[in-house]
């Protein structure tokens, strides 16, 4: 019998944990560990962010889930892992930390003989002093963050129906922080909800972002087909803001939020502040900080994982200038480039470098997106792993039959505003590949077929069904394993 | 469904004075229900084919 352990219940270790227990069957043992107890479609946290949906709307408890599949769940924290085991245990183990409760604090040893490392991201609100719904901004990046923002955007809501004026400042919290779609979509919500209640005239909506030009969104922008041209996504998503009535700060790196006042450096290398009555604004993300150690109990961390504790797979980190940056650096099977039974999926991979062209203002801070890999790619990398740990098992063999590189992969991209059958509308954008590869597509990095850019209902509805349909995949319900990531 | 509003007057020279802006005929295609249930099926399928294609 072989032994599976999962790390982080999130999009990509979920379903890594479904499929691997749906192939393998009741031979073998898979277990996850996270510190959550619930599953949460991170997507429609925007939607719970301006009140139009309930955080038990987009989660759901796993346990139950993992019952029913016969998956063990351990609702802890992994603290260190140890692929070498250690003077005592011989097979490869990691270490957690209960944080259920009536267990908290109590500490395992997990053996394992494959493990997928999929934890996410740490939210690192201090690495920007001032930053998070603990302090003086606020977040959509869980499901409590988003019903938090809800009820300070709904006293600024109302401030402004007793005519105050109001100012939101939305965008990116810190110089090198990503998932700027996130907060693009809920720039457009709060526009969508001040004009809805015929309040524009008090509102002054403002986007502010690390991103070269606007429409970058961490994967270097694109080119979409639209009205008959070859179109940067600057045009796209500038088009948008103004339409929605949003002007914009683009290469700015907050540094340091008060109370009611953000600090930000432009890449000129110039400092300024911008005072705000609400903002949401996105941190810094990191890895999980899990230690590892060797058998004689050395710290080689530094070996295993990224200085920002993402674990290093099989890309190549060699650093080098942008412009001899290479679609083959990406990797396509996640493992470990150190130990061949551990592999990484979602944001949890080291990527070898941004997609973004890097930028240094002349005070030397860094102001550029670091990569995103949220959503279908998430899914799509775990289920890729699952496939390939289960083949290894079945055949004992090393070879990896399944492969899912971000340079192949597409993402689609729907920046939705409103609520309903025909009130919403979406700015939709899908990308193939994810990581432009200029060898392949010398023109415009991309295939520019399947490169579209489309605003209307359409994407709205797409958004709706894709949350019920994602939250029926997720809780393993008949049928899940047909619906693609 | 927002439109070019007070918010955002056309001050000359501003950034957001560049951008495009949708003509009218644009928002009625946005939430025409024919055109958009087309496209909701197309977009679907577009994205499904991409996702399979994406991986071996």
């Amino acid at each position: 019998m072989s032994k599976v352990v999962v790390l982080g219940a999130g999009i990509s270790g979920h379903t890594a944990a479904l499929y691997l227990k749906k192939y393998l069957g009741k031979q073998h043992e898979v277990i996850i560990v996270s510190p959550n107890s619930n599953y949460q479609w991170v997507p429609s946290n925007i939607w719970v962010g301006v009140g139009l949906m309930e955080p038990n709307e987009v989660k759901f408890k796993l346990a139950p889930v993992y019952k029913k599949q016969g998956i063990i769940f351990k609702q802890a924290l992994a603290t260190s892992v140890h692929p070498e085991g250690d003077s005592d245990i011989s097979s490869p183990y990691v270490k957690i930390s209960y944080v259920e409760e009536g267990k908290q604090g109590q500490e395992e040893i997990v053996e394992y003989d494959f493990m997928v490392n999929g934890t996410g991201p740490t939210l690192n609100f201090a690495g920007t002093p001032g930053l998070g719904p603990d302090l003086y901004t606020n977040s959509v990046c869980t499901y409590d963050h988003a019903a938090h923002s809800w009820k300070n955007l709904e006293a600024a809501l109302t401030k402004m129906e007793n005519g105050e004026h109001q100012t939101f400042l939305i965008g990116t919290g810190h110089p090198m922080a990503t998932c700027q779609g996130a907060a693009f979509e809920y720039a457009l919500n709060i526009a969508f909800e001040v004009d809805k209640r015929k309040l524009s005239h008090l509102a002054d909506i403002i986007w502010i972002s690390n991103e070269y030009e606007l429409g970058d969104f961490g994967m270097g922008g694109a080119y979409i087909k639209r009205g008959g041209y070859i179109t940067p996504t600057k045009v796209f998503t500038e088009s948008v803001l103004a339409e929605y009535g949003i002007r914009w700060i683009k290469r700015a790196g907050v540094y340091k939020v008060e109370e009611g006042k953000a600090f930000y450096e432009l890449l000129d290398g110039s400092y300024h502040e911008i005072e705000f009555d609400f903002a949401m604004l996105i941190p810094g993300f990191g890895g999980a900080n899990i230690k590892a150690f060797d058998k004689a109990g050395e710290d080689i961390t530094s070996k295993v994982f990224a200085p920002n504790g993402m674990m290093k797979v099989d890309a190549d980190y060699t650093p080098k200038p942008y412009e001899e940056w290479k679609a083959s650096d990406w990797p396509s099977i996640y493992q470990s480039s150190v130990y061949d039974f551990m592999y990484a999926s979602g944001i949890a991979f080291a990527p070898p470098h941004s997609m973004s062209k890097p930028y240094t203002s002349p005070n030397g801070t860094k102001i550029f997106p670091t990569p995103p890999r949220t959503g279908m790619p998430s899914g799509v990398i775990g289920k890729v792993v699952a496939q390939n740990i289960v083949h290894r098992i079945k055949t004992g063999r090393k070879d990896h039959p399944h492969s899912a590189s971000m340079t192949r992969q597409a993402a689609a991209c729907i920046v939705s505003a409103g609520y309903g059958f025909t009130k919403g509308q979406a700015a939709t954008m899908t990308v193939s590949p994810i990581v432009p590869d200029w060898e392949k597509y010398p023109e415009y990095g991309r295939d520019i077929n399947a490169t579209v850019g489309v605003i209307g209902l359409a994407g709205h509805w797409m958004k709706l069904f894709m949350h019920y349909m994602f939250l029926y995949k997720a809780k393993a319900k008949f049928g899940w394993s047909m619906i693609p990531e | 469904m927002p439109q070019i509003h007070e918010r955002l007057a056309n001050k000359p020279y501003a950034e957001y004075a560049y951008a495009t802006r949708p003509r009218k005929i644009t928002l009625f295609w946005r939430r025409c229900l024919i055109k958009q249930l087309y496209m909701f099926f197309k977009l679907n399928l577009k994205v499904m084919m991409m996702v399979v294609k994406g991986h071996d």
